[in-house]
């Protein structure tokens, strides 16, 4: 294998690597363990959770950008969802999520949901810990990617249980700031 | 009924579920950079990636003598070339063997946990993939057998593969729980 000087020189892999599933889920137990030990309640877990996704998010946005779509930026709020939804998703999980959705009480909350969060197969939850949800990993990523795309957001993982099916299907909230608002609706 | 032959490990590798190693190596790389925020201290973060890489190879080595159909008296260079393409989708060589047959090298070309990956100035005694000793100490652990697992060569620090050296410490008897007069 040609040694590169500078890590920057290296080609970029065209991305059709893979790794087994269970060795993705051995190291995110590890992860969420080695923070269980960290912290005191469950809202400085997700918080750590979510912070690790963020760091995930900003490069996967920056990957991303320069192998699929050819540098060009999103300006528009759907763009941005979209892309989130549809190429982030694909390239993270093998799919694209299963809904895309617009919030009916508040005009800047949209909804991702999956049936099954890729990271949430493996675990489940203690009763003690309530409320507490894995997805904050990937709700910290989603967080990354629009955050250093220019739409700042607040986003959270929720657990939504669902008739007929034993697992609820989690959604992944996203509600973005007064300015990115005001800017789309100045784009018209 | 005579067991089923070992399938080859790409067959193995080809049976399980898939995720982009891309996923795989960010993550890994967030973990890091927590254990280096928290933890401040390299050596530190040595050690903590590599107890984090045995409680993985405990648990870790059951999944693989389920999914691998590799019988028990097994050699080293089996268990690891399988291994490593079993779960992570690379090749592995074993090497090296000294006259004992007590310690051997293994060899990784390739490496999912490093793409990307720079180590900066500050940071040149951290061994990145130490998760891998502790996995493949771990694993061999609860197979009775104790090794102790060091790093020989790493690209990271500017050679040419990443090389273990595992080395047989010795062979734990299985011990049973309960005495049989009790």
């Amino acid at each position: 294998m040609k040694q590169y000087a500078n890590v920057l020189d290296r080609p970029i892999s065209k991305g059709k690597q893979e790794v087994s599933l269970s060795g993705f889920a051995f190291l995110f137990s590890e992860l969420v363990q080695y923070n269980q030990t960290q912290v005191d309640n469950i809202a400085e877990l997700e918080r750590r959770l979510e912070d690790a996704g963020y760091a995930v998010g900003t490069r996967i946005l920056e990957l991303l950008c320069h192998r699929e779509k050819g540098n060009r930026r999103e300006t528009r709020l759907l763009g941005i969802l979209s892309f989130v939804h549809s190429t982030v998703w694909k390239v993270l999980f093998g799919k694209v999520a299963d809904s895309l959705e617009k919030g009916t009480e508040h005009e800047d909350e949209y909804m991702i949901s999956e049936k099954e969060l890729l990271v949430n197969r493996f675990i489940s939850i203690p009763k003690d810990m309530g409320a507490f949800n894995c997805g904050a990993f990937v709700a910290g990523i989603v967080r990354g990617v629009l955050d250093n795309a220019g739409f700042p957001a607040v986003v959270s993982a929720h657990f939504v249980p669902v008739d007929g099916q034993q697992r609820p299907r989690t959604t992944i909230l996203i509600k973005f700031a007064e300015e990115v608002l005001q800017r789309e609706a100045r784009l018209g | 009924m005579a067991p089923a032959a070992p399938r080859s490990d790409e067959a193995i590798f080809a049976s399980v579920e898939h995720v982009n190693s891309e996923l795989f190596t960010l993550t890994y790389g967030a973990i890091v950079r927590q254990l280096l925020t928290d933890l401040e201290e390299v050596e530190e973060v040595n050690k903590q990636l590599d107890q984090m890489g045995y409680n993985i190879g405990i648990r870790l080595v059951d999944e693989f003598l389920a999914k691998s159909n590799v019988s028990k008296c097994v050699d080293f260079k089996e268990t690891a070339e399988v291994g490593f393409k079993m779960f992570l989708g690379i090749t592995a060589s074993v090497t090296n063997w000294d006259a004992e047959g007590t310690t051997c090298s293994l060899i990784l070309e390739d490496n999912p946990l490093v793409d990307f990956v720079e180590l900066p100035d500050t940071c040149q005694d951290l061994y990145y993939c130490n998760i891998f000793s502790g996995i493949i100490r771990g694993a061999l652990e609860m197979v009775s057998m104790k090794t102790e697992v060091t790093w020989v060569r790493d690209m990271l620090r500017g050679d040419d593969a990443f090389e273990l050296k595992v080395k047989l410490l010795k062979q734990v008897s299985e011990e049973y729980p309960y005495k049989d007069d009790e």
